[in-house]
């Protein structure tokens, strides 16, 4: 089955200063995948995905995302994709309905087009009666979910997620993995990063990255098998630990 | 002991490494005294004024002269007719308007006097006031000089005047304790509101109350950083005002930086009560600065004489802080008085800065 | 153009629900206005004068009541010798104190020249200058009709008279010049306050990097944050002009519309300074230092303390990009003298440039991406 790709990297790099932050990444990404970006903190996860969300330059190397070079035209790529920070980056003192209004609004949908959808969403999420809360007094799962909606409300071929489970208990973190899934099922591809192994699980296939650099790249299963592990912890161990040893 | 010295140091480590804020709060003090010092003036010099003279005599002539030499006045036109009048005032640069009348020699001679007109532009009333005051003296010496020439030097009475304090008169003798009064508070009030205010903004207020620090440790040690650099900044503006502007202390250095200090912890105290009221940086920052700003400048005496103000602004003006340092700076810097003189004052400023402490206390201790 | 309205709309929504914000944007002007504005004056009300009339004449009497006879003297004080005098200086109690020399009158009448003495607290220079320049003008008075009466075989003397008069504020009332300037410089500070903190706040808080990933371009994120409090400025604006009537009754000579239209152009060119600023700022800390420090500068430049003329040359200079200079100036011609477009279109040009020149860096400056 022919599947295109919705992402390319080849040798990039990104160095602030002599400090270098992604090593020659090579990747790619394909339609509908739901791919994993594995890593410690301060492995080079954020700095990858700001570059391919076009709010980074990269410094040399090819990186194609829908379609569009991200060296020469960011500004094109933001129109197609959609975005969910570490922070959720929700203003805090607008209502529910006042945030989707407004992220739908400057993705250029018309009320016309948003109302509808919003009361979609607001029914599918069971947020009734949020409807009219200030984020500020919304528990932290429910903004999870809402910041996560709201960045693929606008209908992009990718969303981008930025370690979004951090500081979450676990039975939200796993609806939230079950909204990831219907979004891939509907076509929209979704890039992850996370410093949770377990999640890596979920994914159709992972990245692990180590000091800037892509150690492992396939599905999850394949690489508990090559490195001959039970659980993507084990996985992530035994790729880190060798270069920990020769510090 | 041990805690509140590590939070202490972490507050000032906090300070040093925002290169940008440290920037501001030092050179800000230093721009707003060469600023005060070189560009404020309340005197005027070279103001423009135009002459109507109808009558183009030597004594007009002779008048016009001396007022054209003199450093306050420029002449900027000749008119020829009253209907020039309005418009050469409309375009702004001519201050005044002076008219001879006609026939002003003659008039002089055979009526007694001859009258002089001065239309000067009430849109600017302080200048107004300067440049006809000024206008009025060189005419009136002028005037009694002529009267010599025809009365001789009989009875003709000189007068000599001293001015105290400030030979030079110049207006940064009176500024710069000033700005001194004015940038404290501002600083001071402003830096302790929003450091404590960020606190409650970030949600981190919350980790120090759990911490063993003691609340009062917890105000102490966030304002103590700008204590000292306050007494820092206050040290960089008396050497400036002395080196740049060859203003001495006047009095005792010791007395001047007791009271300065006492000042500085009004104000930050100030800061702190201000903090109890805000509930983000903005607000702090608006009620700080916004708040603060003009009545320190306009109602402490510090630009605008108080004595010139409707009486109920005596009253007014005792309720603000910088009122009572004005005074006590003035005349401790350039009039060189000792405590003596200014005890009422220093006990005021005391008593306030009790106040806001005590106030502060107070709240903090009902939010908990 | 439909995106920036979006933009708009959530910074009023924003706005709006923060009730200490709406309240402080409209009280704080008007209060602020009604409690400074009868405050500032720099017209000498009275000054205390200290006498020491070593003569003890008619004539040293005569001329102290002449003094006590206008209503700007007051006699605080009659010092008794050196050392008293300076006390008197060095507590406040007295800002000048005049020496009448002993054998006054005799040399009056007679052929010599008495000297009159005057001490003067000089701290505050100008109200020393302008107290002087009154208490002269007076004595040189004096002696001109001592000299008319004492004759002295002349033909009728011959004088001067002067006369004075205020155009545009007969009565040289400060309030009509204070009050608009005092206006400027509040909504000045509001509007650089608050739209600088605006923008640093949604860069701490990361919600200014959920915008950099959209679509929206940079001139459209800079207009969704001047426009706002260019809205707010003109309300301040006209309600504040609206106090200045009632309760001051200011005077309005010129064209509302006019000044309107500049107090407009003036918002733009301060609300794109300060968000040109907040591009600098990575705190608002930081932020408010930068706006603390412009502000304080502009308006200490602006002339409403100092008449520009007066400013040495290169101050005058700097001026040029100062926009508060320009509309003092507007605002007091076109309220007070009635000064027309083409009176102010000098000033309007000026300011207009610095309006483009400012939302331009704001523009340019801002970064979508790091």
């Amino acid at each position: 089955m022919m599947k295109d790709k919705v992402i390319e990297v080849q040798d990039m790099v990104k160095r602030f200063g002599s400090f270098v932050a992604n090593d020659h990444l090579t990747f790619d990404v394909y339609r509908g995948e739901i791919f994993g970006f594995l890593g410690a903190n301060g492995a080079g996860k954020t700095t990858a995905i700001k570059i391919l969300c076009g709010l980074s330059r990269p410094t040399s190397g090819k990186v194609i995302v829908a379609g569009t070079d991200a060296f020469r035209s960011p500004e094109e790529i933001k129109k197609k994709i959609g975005y969910m920070s570490q922070r959720f980056s929700l203003y805090e003192d607008l209502t529910v309905s006042e945030n989707i209004e407004f992220y739908g609004g400057i993705y250029g949908m018309t009320r016309k087009e948003i109302f509808p959808r919003m009361d979609l969403l607001i029914r599918k999420l069971d947020f009734e009666s949020y409807r009219n809360t200030l984020i500020h007094d919304m528990p932290l799962g429910l903004k999870q979910k809402l910041a996560f909606s709201i960045a693929v409300f606008h209908g992009p071929e990718i969303v981008f997620l930025d370690e979004p489970t951090s500081g979450v208990d676990p039975i939200t973190r796993r609806q939230f993995w079950e909204m990831i899934y219907e979004t891939a099922r509907n076509g929209i591809t979704v890039f992850v990063t996370t410093h949770y192994m377990d999640e890596a699980e979920y994914c159709n296939r992972v990245t692990i990255m180590n000091e800037g650099r892509i150690e492992a790249l396939d599905t999850p299963t394949r690489l508990k098998e090559i490195y001959g592990v039970s659980n993507m912890e084990e996985l992530f161990l035994k790729i880190t630990r060798p270069q920990n040893n020769k510090a | 002991m041990k805690r509140f010295m590590a939070f202490v140091k972490k507050e000032f480590l906090h300070i040093l490494r925002d290169y940008r804020t440290l920037i501001i709060m030092f050179g800000l003090p230093v721009a707003q005294i060469l600023i005060f010092g070189f560009v404020v003036r309340t005197d005027i010099h070279n103001a423009g004024i135009a002459i109507l003279d109808l009558s183009k005599d030597e004594v007009t002539r002779s008048l016009t002269d001396k007022l054209a030499s003199s450093d306050f006045f420029r002449i900027t036109a000749n008119l020829d007719s009253y209907n020039d009048i309005d418009a050469i005032l409309k375009k702004g640069k001519t201050k005044e308007v002076i008219v001879f009348e006609d026939n002003f020699s003659a008039k002089m001679i055979h009526q007694g006097s001859a009258m002089v007109s001065i239309i000067a532009d009430g849109s600017e009333p302080n200048v107004a006031n300067l440049v006809t005051n000024y206008t009025r003296s060189i005419i009136s010496s002028f005037s009694a000089s002529l009267a010599k020439g025809q009365s001789g030097t009989s009875g003709l009475i000189t007068t000599e005047v001293r001015m105290f304090f400030n030979p030079r008169l110049e207006s940064q003798f009176m500024f710069v304790p000033g700005v001194i009064t004015l940038i404290l508070i501002l600083i001071c009030a402003l830096m302790t509101s929003v450091t404590i205010t960020r606190e409650k903004e970030f949600g981190t207020m919350e980790v120090l109350l759990v911490s063993p620090l003691k609340p009062w440790q917890i105000i102490i040690g966030k304002v103590a950083p700008y204590f000292f650099l306050s007494i820092v900044n206050v040290t960089v503006i008396l050497l400036m005002a002395w080196s740049v502007f060859r203003m001495p202390v006047a009095g005792s250095i010791a007395l001047l930086f007791g009271e300065c200090m006492l000042y500085i912890l009004m104000a930050l105290s100030l800061g702190i009560l201000i903090s109890t009221v805000a509930k983000d940086m903005q607000s702090a920052i608006f009620i700080s600065f916004i708040g603060l700003m003009l009545p320190s400048l306009l109602l402490s005496g510090f630009i605008y004489p108080i004595e010139n103000m409707p009486k109920i602004y005596d009253y007014v003006s005792m309720i603000m802080p910088p009122r009572w340092f004005v005074t006590i700076i003035r005349s401790v810097m350039v009039k060189g008085v000792g405590l003596a003189y200014v005890w009422k004052e220093t006990l005021i400023m005391a008593a306030m800065t009790v106040f806001f402490i005590v106030l502060s206390a107070k709240r903090f201790k009902e939010r908990l | 153009m439909r995106k920036v309205l979006f933009l708009i709309q959530k910074e009023f929504r924003q706005i709006l629900r923060n009730k200490f914000l709406v309240r402080a944007i409209l009280l704080v002007p008007v209060i602020q206005m009604l409690v400074l504005v009868p405050a500032v004056t720099f017209e000498i009300k009275s000054v205390d004068l200290g006498v020491r009339d070593n003569d003890h004449s008619p004539e040293s009497r005569e001329l102290i009541s002449r003094l006590t006879g206008s209503s700007f003297f007051r006699i605080t004080a009659t010092p008794l010798n050196d050392d008293q005098d300076e006390s008197l200086l060095l507590s406040g109690k007295s800002d000048l104190v005049m020496i009448i020399p002993d054998g006054f009158a005799k040399a009056i009448k007679g052929r010599e020249t008495p000297k009159i003495e005057v001490l003067a607290d000089a701290v505050n220079a100008t109200s020393a200058e302008m107290g002087w320049v009154y208490l002269y003008n007076i004595i040189m008075d004096y002696n001109r009709d001592i000299l008319v009466e004492s004759g002295n075989g002349q033909s009728s003397p011959q004088g001067i008279t002067i006369t004075n008069r205020f155009w545009y504020n007969q009565d040289l009332n400060y309030k009509f010049y204070m009050l608009p300037g005092i206006l400027v410089i509040l909504i000045t500070a509001i509007g650089i306050m608050l739209a600088g903190l605006n923008l640093v706040k949604e860069k701490e808080s990361g919600t200014i990097e959920q915008i950099n990933v959209t679509p929206i371009k940079k001139w459209q994120l800079i207009i969704s944050k001047v426009i706002p409090f260019f809205i707010i400025g003109i309300i301040d604006l006209a309600f504040g002009l609206l106090i200045g009537k009632l309760a001051f009754n200011i005077p309005f000579a010129g064209s509302i519309l006019l000044l309107f239209a500049c107090s407009a152009v003036f918002l733009v060119a301060v609300l794109g300074l300060a968000l040109f600023f907040s591009t600098f700022a990575s705190t608002q800390q930081q932020y408010m230092f930068i706006a603390f420090f412009f502000i304080l500068i502009f308006v200490l430049m602006s002339g409403i303390f100092t008449p520009t003329e007066s400013m040495p040359l290169w101050a005058q200079k700097v001026d040029i990009a100062n926009p508060v200079c320009y509309l003092m100036r507007i605002n007091r011609m076109i309220m007070l003298k009635g000064s027309t477009f083409s009176d102010i279109s000098g000033d309007l040009a000026g300011l207009s440039i610095l309006a483009l020149l400012f939302i331009t860096f704001a523009v340019r400056s801002y970064r979508k991406r790091s």
